[in-house]
């Protein structure tokens, strides 16, 4: 029995097509895209933190939206050159005004707590971008917050809007240390009921939740934002048996499940292929899964019912599929 | 026991906020237009959740192409509303933090009414200022998204003045869903006020049968997965005497004994209704709030033996509904009589 039907998930496949109607330079590395409906239609609202998938090519990718998200008129993101990385910033930097492109609805996965009595907001380089979302919808709502940005010191993208949101009580450093010594400070001086958000590199948002969590912050009001599953390299191989037709193949060490089934022709509908989406979703029937996802629940991870198949795999040597 | 999930189809994913389909805003007349709820003889609980705003065919006409249905009790429920509201007005509740999710209700919610019956109603929006028109109720207002005094009663309260749905909003943080909002005066035996400011599985935890079979935390969980802007339904049932929409906790007194008497009453047909609570699910897109919108039917054994399909169907599941889940609807007193005249007697 699976935790909840694949067939009930919501999907994400939906999407829009508009028009690039900006893009701008923050700095050498950081190009602003903006995007509006080619018919001049409204475009949905979204929820402060939210991300789109854009597809270019054969790529597709999430970006956080950098507007409040309350009636936009466009949708703002900030693409960051990654020269080693898969390709799909190269592509997304050579867009200009007027191309048309392919996006998902806006998703939301690091939603504000709307009960909080503050928000405390924590962005690390690139990192600023989900939570300028926040920290502008913040000031629209009314809502109390306080911002600590930490960048290298000739690339502060979107400081100037995080100053005129801020002013002289937003918290800026160039490096990491005198951040370090001020967040211990910080994380003690909080109103009771605060929320902490983080968004940066990696090991940034782990040091960050280390500490609060060392200095006594209940987990629940931790929220920190992953673009990526950590895919943690090449796995083992194994065998996967599909259930409806008998058949039994072996997924290679550097392969996914998702490529591996491609292969034989089973297609699954799929458009992250990095385990954010919750696209893939696949019922499995026996074995236990070695998930590498960030989209089930950790108590549906421990029941082993579903595997999101574009990063998962077996845990040991065998996976049977409702396939 | 066969627990069915109904599959949402392949079509689940449609979310479309620029095209609400239109329709004539013509009011169909109660039975044809009456969700009746029953596929099968046999009734059992499940995660009947659908994709909303599809079509379903009945022996008698048909329902569900649009989300907000308004139909010729409209201005009366509106009335019986404020009524029970200046009576009691713990039915409206609104935690502070929600106000924005009252918004985000108002600013889905209307623009969808709009597009249902052009005829009749229009919404327009630019930036933060709204304007309105109803005609069913000669309204032309104008209001400030945020701005709560621009409405005369507040958003929820206003939504509700407009809607013949009961409201309630669930905010999402924890990992779980909490009733911290909501405008209910036409409840089958349970009370916002109550429940107001508990989470979506306390609420649900008395339900028989339903733990065992993890329906709720399956509805929970996928509740908690929907993105904002999609938006669901499903149906749910009971029975009510005489045609009261306001059966909630606090009003039992006044509703309760009717239960036992109607049972010898040979007016027993008309006055016995089968009660339909078409509820939509919609994530909402600005705040990411669960809006539940809870609409109220309710048909007499008369006008459902109209319908002779109906009729067979409904005197079935009455007398086979497992005696647990009868006493928890609150029909097990009545359900026999009502299905032994269903079924021919008299
Ligand atoms: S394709 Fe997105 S989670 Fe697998």
């Amino acid at each position: 029995m699976t935790a909840i039907p694949v067939a009930m998930r919501p999907r994400v496949s939906k999407q829009m097509i508009l028009e690039v109607v900006d893009v701008r330079d923050l700095s050498p590395k950081v190009r602003s895209f903006s995007f509006a409906s080619i018919s001049g239609q409204q475009l949905p609202a979204f929820v402060p933190g939210s991300h789109i998938v854009v597809e270019l090519g054969s790529k597709s990718n999430s970006y956080s939206l950098t507007g409040s998200g309350q009636y936009p008129d466009a949708y703002t993101i900030s693409v960051a050159l990654a020269p080693e990385g898969n390709g799909g910033s190269k592509a997304m930097h050579q867009l200009q005004v007027g191309d048309s492109i392919k996006v998902s609805y806006p998703r939301s996965a690091f939603a504000p707590v709307a009960s909080a009595r503050h928000h405390l907001f924590i962005a690390a380089g690139i990192g600023i971008t989900p939570i300028l979302s926040h920290a502008r919808a913040a000031e629209e709502l009314g809502r109390s917050s306080s911002l600590m940005y930490v960048f290298r010191p000739t690339s502060g993208v979107h400081l100037q809007e995080c100053r005129s949101i801020y002013g002289t009580t937003l918290t800026e450093y160039t490096d990491r240390e005198s951040f370090n010594s001020s967040l211990r400070s910080a994380l003690l001086n909080q109103p009771i009921g605060t929320h902490l958000y983080v968004c940066g590199p990696a090991g940034f948002m782990s040091s960050v939740l280390r500490l609060a969590e060392e200095m006594g912050w209940p987990t629940e009001r931790l929220h920190s934002e992953h673009f990526e599953a950590d895919v943690q390299g090449p796995g083992k191989n194994f065998q996967v048996t599909l259930a409806q037709s008998g058949q039994t193949i072996t997924v290679p060490g550097t392969k996914s499940l998702l490529e591996a089934l491609e292969g034989i022709g089973i297609s699954v509908p799929n458009m992250c292929r990095k385990g954010v989406c919750g696209e893939c979703a696949v019922p499995v029937l026996k074995g236990r899964v070695e998930h590498r996802d960030l989209y089930l629940t950790d108590e549906e991870k421990a029941l082993h019912e579903t595997v999101m198949c574009c990063v998962s795999r077996a845990q040991e040597q065998e996976l049977e599929l409702d396939l | 026991m066969n627990v069915e999930m109904q599959s949402a189809g392949s079509s689940t994913d449609e979310i479309d906020f620029q095209e609400v389909p239109t329709f004539e805003s013509e009011v169909p007349n109660r039975i044809s237009g009456f969700p009746f709820p029953f596929r099968d003889d046999v009734y059992r609980y499940s995660t009947n959740v659908e994709p909303a705003l599809q079509l379903v065919q009945t022996e008698a006409g048909s329902w569900g192409d649009r989300i907000i249905d308004i139909d010729s009790n409209y201005l009366e429920e509106l009335n019986l509303r404020e009524t029970v509201l200046r009576l009691d007005p713990t039915r409206l509740q609104v935690m502070s933090h929600m106000r924005p999710a009252a918004w985000d209700a108002i600013t889905t919610v209307l623009p969808q009414m709009a597009a249902t019956y052009p005829d009749i109603m229009k919404f327009e929006r630019q930036g933060n200022q709204c304007r309105w028109q109803n005609g069913l109720q000669d309204i032309d207002l104008e209001f400030t998204v945020g701005a709560d005094e621009t409405l005369p009663e507040g958003p929820l309260h206003f939504l509700g003045s407009q809607i013949q749905d009961d409201i309630v909003l669930m905010d999402q943080r924890e990992g779980s869903l909490w009733l911290d909002a909501g405008l209910v005066t036409f409840a089958a035996d349970w009370s916002v006020g109550f429940d107001v400011g508990m989470r979506f599985l306390e609420i649900h935890g008395p339900v028989p049968r339903v733990h065992e079979e993890r329906i709720i935390t399956r509805a929970h969980q996928f509740l908690l997965r929907l993105q904002p802007g999609e938006q669901y339904r499903r149906t749910n049932w009971t029975m009510t005497v005489d045609r009261r929409l306001d059966t909630s906790t606090e009003t039992y007194p006044e509703w309760g004994k009717d239960r036992t008497l109607v049972v010898d009453d040979p007016t027993l047909p008309d006055r016995l209704h089968l009660r339909v609570e078409v509820q939509h699910l919609i994530k909402l897109p600005a705040t990411g709030a669960l809006l539940f919108l809870v609409r109220t039917y309710l048909a007499s054994l008369r006008e459902i033996a109209t319908v002779p399909e109906w009729r067979t169907r409904l005197g079935k599941v009455l007398e086979e509904l497992p005696s647990d889940m009868a006493e928890y609807k609150g029909i097990d007193r009545y359900r026999n009589a009502a299905a032994h005249w269903l079924q021919g007697g008299d």
